[in-house]
């Protein structure tokens, strides 16, 4: 039965629940609902909840623990004498659910009967044939033990997805039951309700939180692990960034100096773009532009935020880069060699960023009570003299908090640079000149068919640690900034 | 409607600071101020009374022409000041604001030091040639607004820690630095005791020697205190104009009578 008729099944259940729950609490005092503790629909999602919640979690708990069972099982099957040299039981293990996948597609394609497909005595090399002429990936020969672990590992599978739907059926009406049998006019069903949407809260912020606990645990394993086969010491001071790719010269110099200098530059000369345009458009539209224009203007801005950051990059490659060339290129001021480079990618960067420092620094600067402008009118302050010495002075700790977020945004990005910044790293302090940033190393690191064991590859999360730290401390001090502001006016 | 006997008639022409015709207040579609037509004297203080939403604030703000920053505000008529129509294009509003100075029904000090606060006006208009004549001048203005005493130890620290009443002080301090020739106080007692409200009364009466002050106040017993002459607005219209004692004692308009009273609300 598909996972979607079970879950249909189980709301099913628990709508039933929810009628009935009602009519039954309605029913025990008569039809006046004025005898009852709560509302005659807590009654109902008292039995709707206790008919769901305890079925999806035993849904979810059987849906992750049926293929540790079954590969277990299947693993038993399977003779040592089918693993061979240099593979290991994982990878035969594969190789069995391959083959279960291949039969059941085959199956259901109608290429195949069941009786075939399940039969133990059938010849592996026939059924090899079979799967091939379906259309179905299967890497080699399959073996007789093979074939009989998949045959193995459909049958468990098909056993163990018929008892989940019946345990869940039957819990999800056990459930109902229970929720009916409690039913009665004293029964507290909205103390009962609240504390399970609460519950239910809770779980889907924990989810959240533990999510991030388990990416930077892992993070910091990995971490851990490339400190093991590279000193940190050379990591973190080293001038030069040259990893082998062969693996085998063991000569890789990961130092993150250079890439962090990378992507501090495209940074600062993204932000020099982003902040004071953005800013100054943030009060042309808060201070200056008519309703009328601030109507049009602003989503007009904000649709720059909207632009995927792919985009951008193209803008960079195709259109920037060439237009730099032209001033700054062998044909102009020879300053420049290729179109990618750090001003290349900052410029592009910087315009991304603009609605981003304009719409947030808009917003804090309409948070600047109309009474402080007033103020200043009122004892004869101009409009400018107004905006610099009073709005602008009250709303900085916010603009500051929303320059920061920007800063990590910019330091986060990963396209543009791909695109618009060349791919060498190099400590250099000439903006034309290619350069790198620290995720585009981390893409370049993991892309290809890099072995997930070396420090080549694993320098990718201690770089991706050190992003973290520094994005995260940038984005803490910022909400630290803007959350201290917001207390100023309450 | 500008009487007063004892004087000639010559004098009283160049007394009038103030000479509104025929003022009609919009916001949008709702009319808030229907044919107003006042003058204000010099060296005198006007008290505003009325009920709730009557449009005593409007009319005051349109003396400073600070409804200029609302939008959807929209004034007709005419308004003279010294002879000058300060609705004339000519007319610069920052200009006019530092002649007309306000302080407002809320008290809304600037975030910056109690010192700033005080020397934002003086600065902006380049009253004080050097810093010794700068503070002399906050310190007479803190003295002034009744505020000195309380705050002459932290005159650098944040106007916006103070007390509500304390603020409110500060902003007349803060609009009295700029030596306005108007004051327009905007129910400045609203939020301060009854020992910071006689001192601010005081400094009111005291004004009066140089400047001309309009006062808006719920207090009939603040506007028969301070005030020589009393406008009664109802619903937008202006009831009665005269002689404070003569408006609280026999009052011509039922209307007047009925709100002194308390029967208007
Ligand atoms: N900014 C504004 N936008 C739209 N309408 C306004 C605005 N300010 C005031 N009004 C309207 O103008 C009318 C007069 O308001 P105003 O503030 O002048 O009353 P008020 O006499 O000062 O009242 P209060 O004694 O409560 O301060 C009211 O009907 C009010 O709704
Ligand atoms: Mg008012």
């Amino acid at each position: 039965m598909p996972l979607l008729w079970l879950i249909l099944i189980v709301l099913g259940i628990a709508a039933a629940g929810y009628l009935l729950g009602r009519g039954r609490a309605l029913a025990s005092v008569g039809g006046d609902r004025r005898a009852l503790h709560s509302l005659p629909s807590y009654y109902g999602a008292n039995v709707a909840l206790k008919a769901v919640v305890p079925a999806v979690l035993l849904l979810l708990v059987w849906l992750l623990a049926q293929p540790f069972y079954v590969n277990s099982v299947v693993s038993g099957l399977i003779p040592d004498s089918e693993i061979a040299e240099g593979s290991s039981r994982g990878l035969v293990l594969a190789e069995v659910r391959r083959t279960a996948d291949g039969l059941d597609a085959a199956v259901a394609a109608g290429q195949m009967d069941e009786g075939f497909a399940g039969n133990a005595g059938a010849d592996a090399a026939e059924v090899t044939q079979k799967l091939k002429d379906a259309g179905q990936i299967v890497t080699s020969q399959i073996t007789a033990p093979i074939l009989r672990a998949a045959q193995e590992y459909r049958v468990q599978n098909a056993a163990g997805r018929l008892w989940m739907a019946i345990a869940v059926i039957a819990v999800a009406v056990l459930g109902a039951l229970w929720g009916l049998r409690e039913t009665s006019a004293e029964f507290r069903a909205r103390n009962v309700v609240e504390t399970g949407i609460r519950a239910l809260l809770i779980g889907a912020a924990s989810i959240a939180i533990l999510t991030t606990i388990g990416i930077v645990l892992s993070l910091v394993f990995n971490t851990v692990e490339f400190f093991r086969l590279y000193p940190a010491s050379d990591f973190f001071t080293g001038l030069n960034w040259a990893p082998s790719f062969s693996g085998r010269g063991g000569a890789s110099d990961l130092g993150v100096l250079p890439l962090l200098w990378g992507t501090f530059y495209i940074s600062i000369v993204a932000l020099a773009v982003a902040v004071p345009i953005g800013l100054f458009s943030a009060i042309y539209l808060s201070e200056y532009a008519t309703p009328r224009v601030r109507a049009v203007a602003k989503p007009m801005l904000e649709i720059l935020a909207g632009i995927p950051t792919i985009v951008y990059g193209l803008f960079a490659l195709l259109t920037v880069g060439p237009l730099l060339m032209t001033v700054f290129g062998k044909e102009g001021l020879g300053w420049m060699q290729a179109g990618t480079a750090v001003m290349t990618a900052g410029l592009v960067m910087g315009i991304m960023l603009i609605p981003f420092v304009s719409s947030l620094s808009d917003d804090i600067i309409n948070a600047v009570p109309q009474a402080l402008r007033d103020g200043a009118y009122g004892l004869g302050a101009t409009k400018s003299e107004t905006i610099r010495q009073v709005v602008l002075p009250a709303a900085l700790p916010g603009i500051v908090g929303a320059i920061l977020l920007a800063a990590s945004r910019a330091i986060g990005e990963t396209m543009i640079v791909v695109l618009g910044a060349g791919a060498a790293a190099r400590l250099s302090l000439n903006p034309f000149e290619a350069m790198t940033t620290v995720t585009a190393k981390i893409v370049s690191q993991l892309t290809g068919d890099a072995d997930f064991a070396s420090p080549e590859a694993l320098v990718a999360f201690a770089l991706g640690m050190t992003l973290f730290v520094i994005t995260l401390g940038l984005n803490i001090f910022a909400l630290y900034i803007v959350r201290k502001y917001r207390e100023q006016y309450e | 409607m500008f009487d007063t006997p004892n004087r000639e008639a010559s004098v009283s022409q160049t007394d009038i600071k103030i000479n509104a015709r025929d003022v009609q207040v919009f916001y949008g579609d709702n009319h808030a101020i229907k044919d107003v037509s006042v003058d204000i004297e010099d060296k005198t203080v006007t008290a505003f009374i009325g009920p709730s939403g009557c449009g005593k604030s409007t009319f005051l703000r349109c003396l400073n022409r600070m409804n200029d920053t609302i939008d959807i505000c929209r004034v007709e008529g005419t308004i003279l000041l010294d002879g000058e129509d300060i609705y004339d294009k000519s007319v610069d509003p920052v200009q006019l604001r530092a002649k007309v100075g306000m302080v407002f029904q809320k008290p809304n000090p600037f975030p910056k030091s109690i010192y700033d606060n005080i020397a934002y006006g003086p600065r902006i208009h380049g009253l004080a040639r050097n810093k010794a004549e700068l503070d002399e001048i906050v310190e007479k203005s803190l003295r002034r607004g009744a505020l000195w005493d309380e705050v002459k130890d932290r005159l650098h620290a944040p106007g916006t820690g103070l007390s509500g009443g304390q603020q409110q002080r500060l902003c007349i301090a803060r609009a009295i630095a700029t030596e306005p020739e108007v004051l327009l106080m905007d129910e400045p007692c609203s939020a301060l005791d009854p020992i910071a409200t006689a001192q601010v009364e005081e400094l009111i009466d005291e004004l009066k020697q140089n400047f001309s002050v309009v006062i808006v106040t719920h207090s009939m017993q603040q506007a028969a205190r301070v005030s020589q002459k009393t406008a009664f607005f109802h619903l937008g219209n202006l009831v009665e104009y005269g002689e404070t004692g003569q408006i609280f004692t026999k009052p011509n308009d039922p209307r007047t009578e009925s709100y002194i009273t308390g029967r208007i609300g």
